[in-house]
Protein backbone atom coordinates (compact mmCIF):
# COMPACT_ATOMS: atom_id res chain seq x y z
CA UNK A 1 0.00 0.00 0.00
CA UNK A 2 1.45 3.35 -1.05
CA UNK A 3 2.16 5.60 1.96
CA UNK A 4 2.03 9.39 2.13
CA UNK A 5 2.54 12.16 4.64
CA UNK A 6 -0.65 13.89 3.55
CA UNK A 7 -3.64 12.56 1.64
CA UNK A 8 -5.92 15.33 0.42
CA UNK A 9 -9.43 14.20 -0.50
CA UNK A 10 -10.92 16.67 -2.98
CA UNK A 11 -9.33 18.88 -5.62
CA UNK A 12 -11.27 22.13 -5.37
CA UNK A 13 -9.63 25.39 -4.29
CA UNK A 14 -9.27 24.20 -0.66
CA UNK A 15 -7.60 20.94 -1.66
CA UNK A 16 -5.39 22.62 -4.28
CA UNK A 17 -4.19 25.24 -1.80
CA UNK A 18 -3.55 22.53 0.81
CA UNK A 19 -1.57 20.67 -1.86
CA UNK A 20 0.47 23.74 -2.70
CA UNK A 21 1.44 24.32 0.94
CA UNK A 22 2.06 20.63 1.65
CA UNK A 23 4.17 20.33 -1.50
CA UNK A 24 6.24 23.35 -0.58
CA UNK A 25 6.76 21.85 2.91
CA UNK A 26 8.23 18.82 1.08
CA UNK A 27 5.58 16.52 2.45
CA UNK A 28 4.81 13.49 0.29
CA UNK A 29 1.32 14.42 -0.83
CA UNK A 30 -1.44 12.64 -2.73
CA UNK A 31 -4.49 14.53 -3.94
CA UNK A 32 -7.57 12.46 -4.78
CA UNK A 33 -10.23 13.98 -7.01
CA UNK A 34 -13.18 12.04 -8.35
CA UNK A 35 -14.22 14.28 -11.21
CA UNK A 36 -12.60 17.57 -11.91
CA UNK A 37 -9.79 19.46 -10.23
CA UNK A 38 -11.17 22.88 -9.39
CA UNK A 39 -14.42 21.58 -7.96
CA UNK A 40 -17.47 23.78 -8.15
CA UNK A 41 -15.31 26.81 -8.93
CA UNK A 42 -14.09 25.16 -12.15
CA UNK A 43 -17.57 25.32 -13.66
CA UNK A 44 -18.28 28.87 -12.48
CA UNK A 45 -18.28 31.29 -15.39
CA UNK A 46 -17.11 34.53 -13.86
CA UNK A 47 -15.30 35.04 -10.57
CA UNK A 48 -15.12 38.71 -9.71
CA UNK A 49 -14.49 38.50 -5.99
CA UNK A 50 -11.10 36.80 -5.90
CA UNK A 51 -8.52 39.42 -4.92
CA UNK A 52 -5.87 40.13 -7.53
CA UNK A 53 -8.12 39.78 -10.56
CA UNK A 54 -9.92 43.13 -10.89
CA UNK A 55 -11.08 42.36 -14.43
CA UNK A 56 -12.57 39.08 -13.19
CA UNK A 57 -11.48 35.62 -14.18
CA UNK A 58 -13.23 32.43 -15.17
CA UNK A 59 -13.41 29.67 -12.62
CA UNK A 60 -11.79 27.18 -14.96
CA UNK A 61 -8.78 29.43 -15.62
CA UNK A 62 -8.26 30.25 -11.96
CA UNK A 63 -8.46 26.65 -10.78
CA UNK A 64 -6.37 25.32 -13.67
CA UNK A 65 -3.58 27.60 -12.54
CA UNK A 66 -4.01 26.47 -8.93
CA UNK A 67 -3.66 22.88 -10.11
CA UNK A 68 -0.55 23.71 -12.12
CA UNK A 69 0.97 25.43 -9.11
CA UNK A 70 0.33 22.47 -6.79
CA UNK A 71 1.79 20.06 -9.36
CA UNK A 72 4.87 22.24 -9.69
CA UNK A 73 5.66 21.53 -6.04
CA UNK A 74 5.37 17.79 -6.41
CA UNK A 75 1.80 16.94 -5.43
CA UNK A 76 0.64 13.65 -6.97
CA UNK A 77 -2.84 13.83 -8.51
CA UNK A 78 -5.12 10.82 -8.96
CA UNK A 79 -8.63 10.67 -10.38
CA UNK A 80 -10.38 8.25 -8.07
CA UNK A 81 -13.51 7.94 -6.02
CA UNK A 82 -13.06 7.44 -2.29
CA UNK A 83 -15.29 4.58 -1.21
CA UNK A 84 -14.26 4.15 2.43
CA UNK A 85 -11.88 5.49 5.05
CA UNK A 86 -10.46 4.33 8.36
CA UNK A 87 -9.19 7.44 10.12
CA UNK A 88 -8.86 6.23 13.69
CA UNK A 89 -5.46 4.52 13.57
CA UNK A 90 -2.08 6.21 13.78
CA UNK A 91 -1.86 5.67 10.02
CA UNK A 92 -5.05 6.67 8.20
CA UNK A 93 -6.38 4.38 5.47
CA UNK A 94 -8.17 5.71 2.40
CA UNK A 95 -9.83 3.17 0.10
CA UNK A 96 -10.54 4.32 -3.44
CA UNK A 97 -11.73 2.97 -6.76
CA UNK A 98 -8.05 2.86 -7.78
CA UNK A 99 -6.57 1.23 -4.68
CA UNK A 100 -5.77 1.71 -0.98
CA UNK A 101 -3.57 4.47 0.34
CA UNK A 102 -2.07 5.15 3.73
CA UNK A 103 -1.44 8.61 5.18
CA UNK A 104 0.01 10.07 8.36
CA UNK A 105 -2.57 12.82 7.95
CA UNK A 106 -5.72 13.34 5.90
CA UNK A 107 -7.16 16.65 4.75
CA UNK A 108 -10.83 16.44 3.84
CA UNK A 109 -11.65 19.02 1.17
CA UNK A 110 -14.54 17.28 -0.54
CA UNK A 111 -16.66 20.40 -0.75
CA UNK A 112 -20.32 20.37 -1.50
CA UNK A 113 -22.58 19.48 -4.40
CA UNK A 114 -25.55 21.37 -5.78
CA UNK A 115 -28.68 20.31 -3.99
CA UNK A 116 -31.36 18.68 -6.10
CA UNK A 117 -34.90 20.00 -6.04
CA UNK A 118 -36.38 16.58 -5.37
CA UNK A 119 -39.50 17.27 -7.43
CA UNK A 120 -41.10 14.94 -9.99
CA UNK A 121 -39.41 15.13 -13.38
CA UNK A 122 -35.99 16.18 -12.09
CA UNK A 123 -34.32 12.76 -12.40
CA UNK A 124 -36.20 11.88 -15.55
CA UNK A 125 -35.11 15.00 -17.42
CA UNK A 126 -31.51 15.24 -16.18
CA UNK A 127 -29.48 15.70 -19.36
CA UNK A 128 -32.65 16.45 -21.36
CA UNK A 129 -33.33 19.93 -20.08
CA UNK A 130 -32.44 19.72 -16.39
CA UNK A 131 -28.91 20.94 -15.69
CA UNK A 132 -26.68 21.86 -12.77
CA UNK A 133 -23.92 23.44 -14.90
CA UNK A 134 -24.68 26.53 -16.98
CA UNK A 135 -21.16 26.80 -18.40
CA UNK A 136 -21.41 23.18 -19.63
CA UNK A 137 -24.86 23.32 -21.14
CA UNK A 138 -25.81 26.96 -21.70
CA UNK A 139 -24.93 26.94 -25.40
CA UNK A 140 -27.58 24.29 -26.15
CA UNK A 141 -30.26 26.85 -25.33
CA UNK A 142 -29.49 29.38 -28.04
CA UNK A 143 -32.65 31.46 -28.56
CA UNK A 144 -34.68 29.27 -26.23
CA UNK A 145 -36.37 30.22 -22.95
CA UNK A 146 -34.81 28.78 -19.78
CA UNK A 147 -35.35 29.04 -16.04
CA UNK A 148 -32.87 29.27 -13.20
CA UNK A 149 -34.11 28.11 -9.82
CA UNK A 150 -32.59 29.84 -6.78
CA UNK A 151 -31.72 33.30 -5.52
CA UNK A 152 -28.15 33.09 -4.24
CA UNK A 153 -24.84 34.05 -5.85
CA UNK A 154 -24.56 30.88 -7.94
CA UNK A 155 -28.10 31.18 -9.28
CA UNK A 156 -27.83 34.83 -10.28
CA UNK A 157 -24.28 34.63 -11.68
CA UNK A 158 -25.28 31.70 -13.88
CA UNK A 159 -28.54 33.42 -14.90
CA UNK A 160 -26.43 36.32 -16.16
CA UNK A 161 -24.19 33.88 -18.04
CA UNK A 162 -27.23 32.24 -19.67
CA UNK A 163 -28.41 35.56 -21.13
CA UNK A 164 -25.57 35.14 -23.66
CA UNK A 165 -27.52 32.29 -25.26
CA UNK A 166 -31.12 32.05 -24.11
CA UNK A 167 -33.96 34.16 -25.49
CA UNK A 168 -35.29 34.68 -21.97
CA UNK A 169 -34.06 33.71 -18.51
CA UNK A 170 -36.66 33.30 -15.76
CA UNK A 171 -35.30 33.35 -12.24
CA UNK A 172 -37.63 31.36 -10.03
CA UNK A 173 -37.11 32.11 -6.35
CA UNK A 174 -39.11 31.06 -3.31
CA UNK A 175 -38.75 34.43 -1.59
CA UNK A 176 -39.42 38.00 -2.78
CA UNK A 177 -35.79 39.14 -2.50
CA UNK A 178 -32.43 37.73 -3.59
CA UNK A 179 -29.63 36.51 -1.32
CA UNK A 180 -26.96 37.20 -3.95
CA UNK A 181 -24.28 39.87 -3.44
CA UNK A 182 -25.56 43.39 -4.14
CA UNK A 183 -23.42 44.08 -7.23
CA UNK A 184 -24.56 40.79 -8.75
CA UNK A 185 -28.19 41.68 -7.99
CA UNK A 186 -27.81 45.10 -9.62
CA UNK A 187 -26.51 43.50 -12.81
CA UNK A 188 -29.39 41.05 -12.88
CA UNK A 189 -32.04 43.74 -12.32
CA UNK A 190 -30.54 45.77 -15.18
CA UNK A 191 -30.50 42.80 -17.59
CA UNK A 192 -33.53 42.97 -19.92
CA UNK A 193 -33.48 39.23 -20.71
CA UNK A 194 -33.93 38.27 -17.06
CA UNK A 195 -37.43 38.07 -15.61
CA UNK A 196 -38.03 37.30 -11.94
CA UNK A 197 -40.74 34.95 -10.74
CA UNK A 198 -40.94 35.68 -7.00
CA UNK A 199 -42.38 33.62 -4.14
CA UNK A 200 -42.49 30.53 -6.30
CA UNK A 201 -41.34 26.94 -6.01
CA UNK A 202 -41.11 24.21 -8.63
CA UNK A 203 -43.74 21.52 -8.09
CA UNK A 204 -42.93 19.51 -11.18
CA UNK A 205 -40.74 19.52 -14.27
CA UNK A 206 -42.92 18.56 -17.21
CA UNK A 207 -42.25 17.48 -20.76
CA UNK A 208 -42.31 14.70 -23.30
CA UNK A 209 -38.91 13.70 -24.63
CA UNK A 210 -37.45 16.99 -23.41
CA UNK A 211 -38.42 19.58 -20.81
CA UNK A 212 -41.39 21.69 -21.88
CA UNK A 213 -42.55 23.52 -18.76
CA UNK A 214 -42.19 24.04 -15.03
CA UNK A 215 -45.24 23.67 -12.86
CA UNK A 216 -44.82 26.48 -10.32
CA UNK A 217 -46.66 27.11 -7.07
CA UNK A 218 -46.85 30.56 -5.56
CA UNK A 219 -46.05 30.08 -1.86
CA UNK A 220 -48.10 33.15 -0.85
CA UNK A 221 -51.30 32.50 -2.79
CA UNK A 222 -51.04 28.78 -3.56
CA UNK A 223 -51.76 29.57 -7.22
CA UNK A 224 -50.32 27.16 -9.81
CA UNK A 225 -48.96 28.15 -13.18
CA UNK A 226 -47.03 26.47 -15.98
CA UNK A 227 -43.95 28.32 -17.16
CA UNK A 228 -42.94 27.18 -20.65
CA UNK A 229 -39.16 26.66 -20.79
CA UNK A 230 -36.83 24.28 -22.61
CA UNK A 231 -34.19 24.16 -19.91
CA UNK A 232 -33.99 24.50 -16.16
CA UNK A 233 -30.78 25.20 -14.25
CA UNK A 234 -30.92 24.31 -10.58
CA UNK A 235 -28.98 26.31 -7.99
CA UNK A 236 -30.87 25.84 -4.74
CA UNK A 237 -28.04 25.49 -2.29
CA UNK A 238 -25.50 22.88 -1.35
CA UNK A 239 -25.13 19.53 0.35
CA UNK A 240 -21.74 18.62 1.83
CA UNK A 241 -19.93 15.62 0.36
CA UNK A 242 -19.47 13.78 3.62
CA UNK A 243 -21.51 10.59 3.14
CA UNK A 244 -18.36 8.45 3.25
CA UNK A 245 -17.31 9.92 6.63
CA UNK A 246 -20.20 8.73 8.80
CA UNK A 247 -18.89 7.26 12.05
CA UNK A 248 -15.37 8.49 11.27
CA UNK A 249 -15.43 12.24 11.85
CA UNK A 250 -17.90 14.37 13.75
CA UNK A 251 -20.45 16.05 11.47
CA UNK A 252 -23.09 18.64 12.33
CA UNK A 253 -26.81 17.99 11.81
CA UNK A 254 -26.55 19.14 8.18
CA UNK A 255 -23.51 16.98 7.45
CA UNK A 256 -20.81 19.69 7.55
CA UNK A 257 -17.58 19.12 9.51
CA UNK A 258 -16.95 21.32 12.57
CA UNK A 259 -13.30 22.40 12.74
CA UNK A 260 -11.07 24.43 15.03
CA UNK A 261 -9.39 27.64 13.84
CA UNK A 262 -6.49 25.39 12.76
CA UNK A 263 -8.79 23.21 10.66
CA UNK A 264 -8.60 20.24 13.03
CA UNK A 265 -11.54 17.84 13.13
CA UNK A 266 -12.34 15.84 16.26
CA UNK A 267 -9.95 13.08 15.05
CA UNK A 268 -6.21 13.72 15.60
CA UNK A 269 -4.35 13.93 12.28
CA UNK A 270 -7.52 14.56 10.30
CA UNK A 271 -8.15 18.09 9.05
CA UNK A 272 -10.88 19.63 6.92
CA UNK A 273 -10.91 22.69 4.68
CA UNK A 274 -13.24 24.65 2.43
CA UNK A 275 -16.95 24.29 1.74
CA UNK A 276 -17.20 20.97 3.58
CA UNK A 277 -16.60 22.68 6.96
CA UNK A 278 -19.02 24.56 9.18
CA UNK A 279 -18.47 28.21 8.23
CA UNK A 280 -20.16 31.48 7.37
CA UNK A 281 -18.78 32.09 3.90
CA UNK A 282 -18.26 29.41 1.24
CA UNK A 283 -16.14 31.07 -1.44
CA UNK A 284 -12.85 30.44 -3.26
CA UNK A 285 -11.20 33.15 -1.18
CA UNK A 286 -12.04 31.44 2.12
CA UNK A 287 -11.38 27.93 0.80
CA UNK A 288 -7.78 28.62 -0.15
CA UNK A 289 -7.09 30.09 3.30
CA UNK A 290 -8.52 26.98 4.94
CA UNK A 291 -6.44 24.74 2.71
CA UNK A 292 -3.20 26.53 3.51
CA UNK A 293 -3.91 26.40 7.25
CA UNK A 294 -4.84 22.71 7.10
CA UNK A 295 -1.57 21.84 5.33
CA UNK A 296 0.55 23.71 7.85
CA UNK A 297 -1.40 22.16 10.74
CA UNK A 298 -0.81 18.72 9.16
CA UNK A 299 2.92 19.46 8.89
CA UNK A 300 3.03 20.41 12.57
CA UNK A 301 1.08 17.30 13.55
CA UNK A 302 3.56 15.08 11.67
CA UNK A 303 6.54 16.77 13.34
CA UNK A 304 5.03 16.18 16.77
CA UNK A 305 3.75 12.65 16.27
CA UNK A 306 6.08 10.82 13.88
CA UNK B 1 -6.18 12.88 -32.77
CA UNK B 2 -6.53 9.66 -30.89
CA UNK B 3 -6.08 6.30 -32.56
CA UNK B 4 -8.61 4.76 -30.19
CA UNK B 5 -11.40 7.34 -30.40
CA UNK B 6 -13.06 8.49 -33.61
CA UNK B 7 -14.32 12.03 -33.90
CA UNK B 8 -17.93 12.04 -35.09
CA UNK B 9 -19.84 14.52 -37.19
CA UNK B 10 -23.43 14.55 -38.36
CA UNK B 11 -22.28 12.94 -41.63
CA UNK B 12 -20.39 10.05 -40.05
CA UNK B 13 -22.74 9.27 -37.14
CA UNK B 14 -24.96 6.84 -39.04
CA UNK B 15 -22.07 4.78 -40.41
CA UNK B 16 -19.85 4.85 -37.32
CA UNK B 17 -22.48 4.34 -34.64
CA UNK B 18 -25.71 2.93 -36.02
CA UNK B 19 -24.05 0.38 -38.30
CA UNK B 20 -21.23 -0.62 -35.97
CA UNK B 21 -20.73 -4.34 -35.31
CA UNK B 22 -19.21 -3.59 -31.92
CA UNK B 23 -21.04 -1.90 -29.06
CA UNK B 24 -20.38 1.84 -29.15
CA UNK B 25 -19.92 4.58 -26.58
CA UNK B 26 -20.20 8.22 -27.65
CA UNK B 27 -18.70 10.97 -25.49
CA UNK B 28 -20.42 14.35 -26.04
CA UNK B 29 -18.11 17.10 -24.91
CA UNK B 30 -17.46 20.79 -25.45
CA UNK B 31 -14.44 23.06 -25.09
CA UNK B 32 -16.18 25.18 -22.41
CA UNK B 33 -17.25 22.19 -20.34
CA UNK B 34 -14.60 21.79 -17.66
CA UNK B 35 -15.80 18.38 -16.41
CA UNK B 36 -15.70 17.10 -20.01
CA UNK B 37 -12.10 18.18 -20.43
CA UNK B 38 -11.13 16.53 -17.16
CA UNK B 39 -12.69 13.26 -18.31
CA UNK B 40 -11.12 13.16 -21.79
CA UNK B 41 -7.77 11.64 -20.72
CA UNK B 42 -9.61 9.04 -18.65
CA UNK B 43 -11.85 8.18 -21.59
CA UNK B 44 -8.73 7.82 -23.72
CA UNK B 45 -7.38 5.25 -21.24
CA UNK B 46 -10.68 3.36 -21.25
CA UNK B 47 -10.71 3.39 -25.06
CA UNK B 48 -7.33 1.65 -25.02
CA UNK B 49 -8.44 -0.81 -22.37
CA UNK B 50 -11.61 -1.78 -24.28
CA UNK B 51 -9.99 -1.65 -27.69
CA UNK B 52 -11.46 -4.34 -29.98
CA UNK B 53 -14.45 -4.85 -27.67
CA UNK B 54 -16.14 -1.43 -27.61
CA UNK B 55 -15.87 1.30 -30.20
CA UNK B 56 -15.24 4.77 -28.74
CA UNK B 57 -16.45 7.95 -30.44
CA UNK B 58 -16.64 11.56 -29.39
CA UNK B 59 -18.62 14.57 -30.52
CA UNK B 60 -17.41 18.12 -30.08
CA UNK B 61 -20.76 19.76 -29.40
CA UNK B 62 -19.61 23.29 -30.11
CA UNK B 63 -19.03 22.21 -33.74
CA UNK B 64 -21.81 19.64 -33.96
CA UNK B 65 -24.56 21.11 -31.83
CA UNK B 66 -27.25 20.00 -34.24
CA UNK B 67 -26.19 16.37 -34.03
CA UNK B 68 -26.26 16.55 -30.22
CA UNK B 69 -29.69 18.16 -30.15
CA UNK B 70 -31.06 15.65 -32.68
CA UNK B 71 -29.91 12.90 -30.33
CA UNK B 72 -31.64 14.73 -27.44
CA UNK B 73 -28.34 15.48 -25.78
CA UNK B 74 -28.75 18.79 -23.95
CA UNK B 75 -26.18 18.40 -21.17
CA UNK B 76 -22.45 17.90 -21.05
CA UNK B 77 -20.75 15.66 -20.42
CA UNK B 78 -23.12 13.00 -21.82
CA UNK B 79 -22.20 9.43 -22.67
CA UNK B 80 -24.51 7.36 -24.86
CA UNK B 81 -24.00 3.59 -24.93
CA UNK B 82 -25.16 1.68 -28.02
CA UNK B 83 -25.73 -1.98 -28.73
CA UNK B 84 -26.94 -3.07 -32.18
CA UNK B 85 -27.36 0.57 -33.16
CA UNK B 86 -29.76 1.33 -30.29
CA UNK B 87 -29.11 3.44 -27.20
CA UNK B 88 -29.12 1.11 -24.21
CA UNK B 89 -27.83 3.50 -21.54
CA UNK B 90 -27.05 7.17 -20.93
CA UNK B 91 -24.96 9.05 -18.36
CA UNK B 92 -25.25 12.83 -18.09
CA UNK B 93 -23.92 15.72 -16.06
CA UNK B 94 -23.00 14.77 -12.49
CA UNK B 95 -23.74 11.08 -13.17
CA UNK B 96 -20.99 10.90 -15.81
CA UNK B 97 -18.18 9.83 -13.47
CA UNK B 98 -15.30 7.59 -14.43
CA UNK B 99 -16.66 4.84 -12.16
CA UNK B 100 -20.16 4.97 -13.67
CA UNK B 101 -18.75 4.95 -17.21
CA UNK B 102 -16.68 1.85 -16.38
CA UNK B 103 -19.71 0.09 -14.93
CA UNK B 104 -21.75 0.78 -18.09
CA UNK B 105 -18.89 -0.44 -20.29
CA UNK B 106 -18.81 -3.70 -18.35
CA UNK B 107 -22.55 -4.13 -18.94
CA UNK B 108 -21.98 -3.43 -22.61
CA UNK B 109 -19.39 -6.20 -23.08
CA UNK B 110 -21.02 -8.73 -20.78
Amino acid sequence: MAAYDVIIIGGGPAGLAAGLYAGRAKLKTLLLEQMLAGGQAATTDLIENYPGAPEGTTGSKLTERMEEQAKKFGVEFLMAQVTDVDLHGREKIVITSEGRYQGKTVIIATGATHRKLGCPGEEEFTGRGVSYCATCDGAFYEDLPVAVVGGGDSAITEALFLTKFASRVYVVHRRDALRATKVVQDKAFAEPKIEFVWNSVVEEIKGGEMVEALRLRNVKTGALQDLPVKGVFIYVGLVPNTGFLKGQVQLDERGYIPVTANMETNVPGVFAAGDVTVKLLRQVVTAVGDGATAAVAAEKYIEENF
Amino acid sequence: MSEFISELTRDTYEEEVKRSELPVVVDFWGPRCAPCLALLPEVEKLAQEYSGRVKFCKVNCSQNRRLAVELKVMALPTFLFYKGGEVVAQLSGPDATKENIKAKLEELVR
